[in-house]
């Protein structure tokens, strides 16, 4: 386990350096918007790359940017005029929220599916799930909010298709009530969201859950006399759940990618349209924050994965 | 090499995927030759006709500055194919050549890749293109396919490192090294052929991430920038008159899902063309 | 005598091209006997797996079994069961050992578990109840200080104790026949004849019919009553024990008893049967042995069906209705 944590120190810290390196990289100055927007002084100019370190030589520039991030200093948003840590912790619960429902989603209806995909391979309403969940996956996310938002928002008025609270709410409406509001107001950026991350986790499902079908102890637990649904979920599932668990890892960039555009279009308070609206101001150090805090969570979630597997395979557990 | 043209072969057996590929040709053609029947995309003819519903004489309708629909999807799809394809086919080479450096040479160069790999794997792509963008005041598309490609090849680099690592176990690449072939012959006759198969898997399913992705960054006014029409610019464009003029919107949408889960059905045949545990 | 199994002309097929099916297991019949062991004989790829699984309708899909097959369990039609009645008589009536018993256990279950859930799917008995007889399954097969196996996981245990715990989950619900199916290929030698001395055992106590699929020739003296001879899908040779041994009469199983080496008596050379076992796709027509038999002749052409070659001993080629075969085949043996 140490070794682990080892690893994974090494990957953030790989991480933390190409980021460094992007940022140096890329063509122009990050203060460029600023200057093409109003006119600014080349005094001006001085002041604010002084603020932000950009006169520095590389090597301090690298250094500070490391020392910054470990001790959660990244700087201040040039939008907001705010530390960045403080906004990413502002937006961070919402994010959270909306992300957990749609694992929630995935990790439900989606492992169910799949399996229900490997017991009947090859029939039709394997080859029709395969097609559905492939629809949604082609689906831009952006373009399927917009058109939620507008059929179900707009025309039908089934829900609210923007932010995460109604703001006519009265201000002493008591727990429930807005424990609901903010449901309804979920349900359309969960719904997108789960649309076109659904497929890989039903594909992923399906592969390993195919491959355990075939396997002698399958047959064994069938010749024993155990009805099919314990075959199945008993025996089958509880070790095509690996491979499941080890794709939790690779499916935290798509969820986080994803809640950039849909947060982006139902308004959603998290850290998606957060990032989104800092690339439309170009708001440079609360993107680098935002991308940062990414690498955390994606590096954190691998770990979380190898802890969950060794707990849960009894041949890691007693070696 | 015959082992990727058998696949292929097979993926034209599996129905779904020859729908896919006969969809995506139909495209590819519309995209090519459109663009010569139709009506000049960037072209405003009236005010009066912007923002027109579908009807014989503008089939997918007209937009608020009065610009064919159709004729801006079509152009659209040569876009948005072009760039998929070059950016697909640099990112696949990129990590072909990662991938076989570190299978085949292995030692502290293989970890040190790999280990930049994991790195970089941390990083969504996304996050990485918008920080390289969001200081860019105009993209030039070949930067865009640029960067798009160079950001693409993590996945593929590890797919063919363990192909390498597979196939220098094998019995005939042994031989070749005891009989002492070099190095470049055993890349070149053994390595990259018998890896083709997972790379073209690899390649076609990234076409369509791809698509989606350019999508996505011109959707936030990174990618390809008007007045070029794009698939992603134009629902940008259509983000104001939904409600309106759903139409200039639907559309552009419509031809990425229908581009991308052709390329998705056809790169899915294919995997179980190559991979038959997963058919 | 009673008979507990009557199996009558099973067919299992599988897709092959174009549409077309082939069949791995092609007509097969035979019965079985309480307290009976019947040795099913042959190679690997002659469909005597395939036939143990459709006992229990165990095909894996797109493999089936073809109208027409019966297979009856004492007065029970075995393939006009589904569901719940299917899923009552596996295990019940029939126990089923398995080649390999590193993937034959389920990996994330302990052995408990994986005999305790036998024995509840088929008996209303409590949790505890359970654990007292799995306890004493792993006695009956030998199994050193089960308690503490109990609680074990597959992969801490060897080959061999898995291979006793298979069994201990074969009896589990007290079948009156017992299939097993290569028990002891995977195993050590020296594991084998424990694993064998276990059975023997079983078998004489519970009085179960045994039916043994197997390779190997020789761990069938001794053990088995009858045995039948499996190649290309079909029986080919059918006899009780001894009279087989002494009177090997089908070339194919000539074939086998010339290409197992001895141990005692004259150093002889060993003939391994030229040519190998055709494809299920592509059984060939006429005898299915007549591409490698030595001594195929002009009506192998056409298949044969099975000829008595003496009391209660039949085959599957024409030379029975030979005049002087019996003559040849004492011949052969010298």
């Amino acid at each position: 386990m140490l070794r682990r944590f080892l690893q994974a120190a090494i990957t953030l810290a790989i991480a933390l350096a190409l980021l460094f390196l992007v940022m140096r990289a890329a063509p122009g100055d990050p203060l460029f918007r600023l200057s093409a927007e109003r006119p600014i002084s080349q005094q001006e100019i001085a002041v604010l790359r002084a603020r932000y370190g950009l006169d520095q030589p590389v090597g301090s520039q690298l250094l500070a940017f490391v020392s910054g991030a470990l001790t959660g200093d990244l700087g201040v948003s040039i939008e907001h005029g705010r530390p960045v840590t403080a906004l990413l912790a502002e937006r961070l619960p919402a994010t959270v929220l909306l992300g957990g429902s749609v694992l929630l989603l995935n990790f439900t209806i989606g492992l169910w599916l799949g399996v229900r995909q490997a017991v009947r391979h090859g029939q039709r309403e394997d080859r029709w799930l395969t097609t559905l969940s492939l629809t949604g996956y082609a689906m831009p996310s952006f373009w399927l909010g917009l058109v939620l938002a507008w059929l179900i928002g707009v025309e039908w008025r089934l829900l609210p298709a923007a932010g995460m609270q109604d703001p006519l709410l009265e201000q002493d409406a008591g727990f429930l009530v807005r424990a609901g509001d903010v449901l309804r107001h979920l349900v359309l950026p969960v719904v997108t969201l789960s649309t076109v991350s659904i497929a890989a986790t039903m594909r992923y499902q399906r592969t390993a859950m195919m491959e355990v079908l075939h396997l002698p102890y399958v047959v064994t637990a069938r010749a024993k006399g155990l009805s099919e649904r314990e075959v199945t979920w008993r025996h089958a599932w509880r070790n095509a759940l690996f491979p499941i668990i080890t794709i939790f890892g690779l499916w935290l960039p798509i969820l986080v990618s994803g809640s950039v555009f849909v947060e982006a279009v139902f308004a959603w308070p998290g850290l998606g349209s957060l990032a989104a609206n800092a690339v439309g101001s170009r708001d440079y150090p609360l993107l680098m924050g935002a991308s940062l805090l990414v690498a955390i969570l994606v590096v954190a979630g691998g770990v979380i994965t190898d802890v969950a597997y060794a707990w849960l395979d009894p041949r890691v557990r007693y070696g | 090499m015959t082992a990727a043209l058998d696949a292929l072969q097979a993926a034209w057996q599996n129905p779904r995927g020859r729908t896919g590929a006969l969809v995506l040709l139909i495209i590819a053609i519309a995209a090519l030759v459109g663009p010569w029947l139709l009506p000049d995309p960037l072209a405003q003819p009236d005010v009066l006709g912007a923002s027109r519903p579908p009807d014989l004489g503008h089939p997918f309708g007209t937009d608020q500055l009065s610009r064919d629909v159709l004729a801006r999807v079509v152009t659209g799809a040569r876009i948005s194919l072009g760039v998929a394809l070059l950016a697909v086919a640099l990112s696949i080479s990129l990590g072909a050549a990662v991938g076989i450096v570190s299978g085949y040479w292995g030692g502290a160069i293989d970890t040190l890749l790999m280990r930049i790999v994991d790195g970089a794997l941390a990083i969504p792509r996304l996050f990485i293109l918008l920080l390289v963008l969001a200081v860019w005041e105009r993209v030039p598309v070949l930067a865009l396919v640029l960067l798009i490609g160079a950001t693409g090849w993590l996945a593929s680099s590890r797919l063919v490192r363990g192909e390498v690592l597979r196939i220098r176990e094998e019995g005939y690449v042994r031989a070749a090294e005891a009989l002492g072939a070099r190095r470049r012959r055993i890349i070149f006759r053994h390595l990259l052929p018998n890896s083709l198969g997972p790379l073209l898997v690899a390649a076609t399913l990234g076409v369509g991430d791809v698509i989606l992705l350019e999508a996505g960054l011109s959707f936030l006014g990174l990618g390809i920038q008007p007045p070029t029409p794009s698939w992603g610019g134009m629902i940008l464009d259509s983000r104001d008159v939904m409600v309106s003029a759903p139409w200039t919107g639907v559309f552009p949408g419509l031809a990425i899902v229908v581009t991308v889960l052709s390329a998705n059905l056809f790169g899915d045949a294919l995997r179980d063309a190559v991979d038959p545990r997963s058919a | 005598m009673t008979r507990v199994l009557e199996v009558d002309n099973l067919r299992v097929s599988f897709p092959g091209a174009d549409r077309t099916r082939f069949f791995p297991v092609d007509g097969v019949s035979f019965s079985l006997q309480r307290g009976q062991t019947l040795a099913l004989v042959g190679e690997s790829g002659c469909g005597k797996s395939l036939t143990s699984l459709a006992l229990l309708q165990l095909i894996p899909p797109p493999g089936r079994i073809e109208d027409g097959s019966r297979i009856r369990l004492g007065d029970t039609d075995v393939l006009a069961l589904q569901g719940e009645a299917l899923r009552r008589i596996r295990g019940r009536r029939i126990g089923m050992i398995f080649q390999d018993p590193m993937t034959s256990l389920n990996p994330v279950f302990t052995v408990e578990a994986q005999i305790s859930e036998g024995i509840l799917a088929h008996f209303k008995i409590s949790r505890s109840e359970a654990r007292q007889r799995a306890l004493q399954l792993l006695q009956e097969v030998g199994i050193p200080d089960p308690a503490e196996r109990l609680k074990a996981y597959p992969h801490q245990l060897s080959g061999g104790m898995r291979q006793r715990v298979m069994i201990a989950i074969a009896l589990s619900a007290e079948p009156e026949i017992l299939v097993a199916d290569e028990p002891t290929t995977a195993l050590d030698v020296t594991v084998q004849a424990q694993i064998l001395e276990v059975l023997d055992e079983l078998r004489s106590r519970r009085g179960m019919a045994v039916l043994l699929i197997t390779h190997d020739l020789g761990i069938v003296a001794g053990r088995a009553d009858r045995v039948a001879v499996m190649y290309a899908g079909q029986i080919v040779e059918e006899a009780p024990t001894q009279r087989l041994f002494d009177n090997p009469s089908h070339p194919y199983t000539q074939g086998l008893f010339a290409s197992v080496p001895r141990i005692t008596g004259p150093l002889q050379r060993l003939n391994p049967i030229r040519g190998s076992v055709p494809a299920p796709a592509a059984w060939p027509s006429g005898c299915r042995f007549r591409p490698r038999c030595p001594k195929a002749f002009d009506r192998s052409e056409v298949e044969p069906p099975l000829i008595s070659v003496g009391p209660d001993h039949r085959m599957r080629c024409w030379l029975a209705e030979e005049p002087n075969t019996r003559q040849l085949a004492a011949d052969e043996r010298r």
